[in-house]
């Protein structure tokens, strides 16, 4: 488990992070969410040890990170990077070497990666001379290739089209259920809501939200529900405990004024009245947490 | 979490070795590597062999008379004698030798022979025949000034090249730099091992290629004839090969620098000049300098300088033992102050994008 605690850092005058703490958790998925400039990036990279902080910690099973530790670490950069002139296969064998692995290992594990990516048959040409999707996918092998303790991949997902995506999330996925934790920044909400399971939203260099993804959904969703029946759904303005959101022909959207039963009584006054299409919880997605946490 | 893989921590020493290799392979598997080594190695080869062959052997020259003849003894003329004038001059007619010398009539010659010959006064024949008085050395040179210049300016042209070779490193960094590369060899390794595998891997690759040079030039000048020439050079050739090794690791760290403090290769230049200076200086310095002793003294201990002007001092036989020593021991001091000095900067710099960075500013970041 990768903790982080009250880490703060500057440049310059400006104060980019403020006492940043989160925990990615062993086998979960972590979304780091953030608007441009969030403080996500620096983030990222105090933990791995290329930026220092100010202030705080960075602590790896409840010890602090050392060398050794962050070398065995997977790291996806947000502006991607790798050797342009040198062959795909040959460079991400020797970033593995450099993370540790023995030559026979590195080769063994660079060729299983590059098919499961689907690039084995570019693992002799230039990093170059591939599109940029293809270049991604290498940048994602050179992540993954030293089977890495904890993943920190920054945008991992831009840039790729939606059938790389879901390739490359298939790796990810695979790697999480080892229990290995992953923590990934992304501007987009969908993806993020989609793959994760724990949820960090970072604002102004501050932590806003974080937890687990249905955890916050329930605490930061009013209790809401969608009610769809038959005729027109007006009376549900008349329910005593119930204040309503929208209604529009035969579908009403309401939430609790405090009366935690209030739900059933309006479930079973459809009912009276007649056919009753739909009755659900609305879950308030990430993107409406989101912009009321930040 | 994974039983699967067994790491390793990857320590200095190996994270070093691992840059280096990669630096050496890429290098290897360059052709400008080859062609360059390849250049250099035919240039040796042409120095000391073509003169020799376009120079074409001995003059030809006939001779008429019993005094021409003797004038001619001695000399490294081919010399031939004939019956007459016109058979000589038939023959200096047809080309087939370039000159003839015979016996002057007119009585306007001091040595009493003529020469004849077809377009052009033939030069090293008129030499042949001037009588010079004879001179006595009271400190004479071992090695005579054309041998010398020789050998100051290939010791000065080899230097410059690896010298300049060295922004191959520069080149390389920045490349890491803008690719960004740098970020994940930096969260995988230490700085410093970066830093040294670099050095590590151009300097092996540089000792390479020297030591191809010092087996190739003694053969180059056994083949061009010139084996007193060899024996001359080869205890300088000795001390040359540390000197310009030793030479070559503090340009390298510096070269490293220099590619550390900009993020894009347009703005290599601006950085590169104070390094190619330090290239440049002591070339221009040892070939402006070669005849003034005392200069040339200094610049024999002066590091960076001291790489040329030493084996040179050394081939002309103007220094005893404890001299070679102590610059040797100064360039590596100077070598581990500036690979240390280098070491932060880079450290300091490697991870700044933007605009070039001062040297001071480098200094002074800790993250």
């Amino acid at each position: 488990m990768l903790t982080v605690t009250s880490v703060s850092r500057s440049f310059g005058d400006k104060q980019v992070l403020d006492g940043v703490s989160f925990e990615v958790r062993p086998g979960r998925m972590t979304g780091f969410l953030g608007a441009n400039g969030s403080g996500k990036t620096t983030t990222m990279r105090i933990v791995l040890g290329v930026l220092a902080a100010h202030g705080g910690t960075v602590a790896w099973h409840g010890s602090p990170m050392t060398g050794a530790v962050r070398q065995r670490f997977g790291y996806m950069p947000e502006e991607r990077g790798l050797y342009p002139k040198m062959g795909v296969a040959e460079q991400i064998g020797w970033l593995g070497r450099l993370h540790g692995l023995d030559q026979a290992t590195a080769k063994r594990n660079t060729e299983r990666l590059l098919d499961q990516l689907e690039l084995g048959h570019r693992a002799k040409d230039k990093l170059e001379e591939l599109s940029l999707g293809n270049q991604q996918r290498a940048q994602i092998a050179a992540a993954l290739v030293h089977d890495p303790v904890m993943l920190i991949l920054d945008e991992p997902f831009s840039g790729l089209d939606p059938i790389a995506v879901e390739t490359v999330l298939g790796v990810l996925r695979e790697r999480a259920a080892n229990g290995v934790p992953v923590l990934f920044s992304s501007h987009q909400l969908s993806v993020v809501e989609r793959l994760c399971d724990d949820v960090v939203i970072i604002s102004g260099g501050k932590i806003a939200v974080s937890g687990a993804r249905d955890e916050l959904r329930a605490q930061y969703g009013p209790a809401r529900f969608e009610l769809v029946v038959a005729s027109d759904a007006g009376w549900v303005r008349d329910v005593p405990g119930v204040r309503v959101v929208d209604v529009d022909g035969p579908r009403a959207v309401f939430e609790l004024d405090g009366d935690a039963g209030a739900d059933q009584v309006v479930l079973q006054a459809a009912l009276r009245r007649g056919t009753v299409r739909s009755f659900t919880p609305v879950v308030p997605t990430l993107g409406e947490i989101f912009m009321e946490a930040i | 979490m994974n039983g699967v893989t067994q790491h390793e921590t990857r320590g200095f020493a190996a994270a070093t070795r691992l840059v280096a290799e990669r630096e050496i392979k890429t290098f290897l598997r360059a052709k400008g590597f080859w062609i360059g080594l390849g250049v250099i190695i035919i240039g040796l080869f042409a120095m000391s062999i073509l003169p020799g062959v376009l120079g074409g052997g001995q003059t030809k020259v006939v001779t008429v008379g019993a005094q021409a003849a003797e004038a001619l003894a001695g000399t490294d003329l081919e010399v031939r004698a004939v019956a007459d004038v016109p058979a000589a001059e038939a023959l200096v007619r047809s080309e087939e030798v370039e000159a003839a010398v015979v016996p002057d009539t007119t009585a306007e010659s001091s040595t009493g022979v003529r020469v004849i010959a077809l377009a052009d006064p033939p030069t090293d024949v008129v030499a042949a025949l001037r009588t010079a008085p004879p001179v006595d050395l009271l400190d004479p040179a071992e090695v005579g000034q054309g041998p010398r210049q020789i050998v100051i300016m290939v010791f000065a042209m080899v230097f410059l090249l690896f010298g300049m070779g060295g922004t191959a490193i520069a080149q390389g960094t920045v490349t890491e730099k803008q690719t960004r590369i740098v970020e994940i060899l930096v969260s995988t390794i230490p700085v410093r091992a970066l830093l040294a595998g670099k050095i590590v891997g151009h300097s092996l690759l540089a000792i390479g290629q020297i030591l191809v040079l010092a087996v190739v030039a003694p053969i180059a000048l056994r083949l061009g004839g010139h084996s007193e020439l060899l024996a001359l050079v080869a205890p300088a050739l000795g001390w040359y090969v540390p000197f310009l090794v030793l030479g070559f690791v503090l340009l390298a760290a510096m070269w490293a620098v220099a590619g550390s403090v900009v993020s894009r290769q347009e703005d290599l230049g601006s950085s590169m000049g104070l390094v190619m200076m330090l290239v440049m200086g002591p070339y221009f310095g040892v070939l402006f300098f070669s005849d003034n002793a005392i200069v040339l003294t200094v610049l024999s201990y002066v590091p960076f300088s001291s790489a040329i002007a030493m084996p040179v001092r050394l081939f002309a036989g103007q220094v005893s033992l404890w001299e070679p020593l102590v610059a040797l021991g100064l360039l590596a001091g100077t070598v581990v102050l500036i690979v240390l000095l280098a070491s932060r900067v880079y450290s300091g710099s490697l991870l700044h994008t933007g605009g070039k960075l001062a040297l001071a500013k480098a200094w002074s970041r800790k993250d």
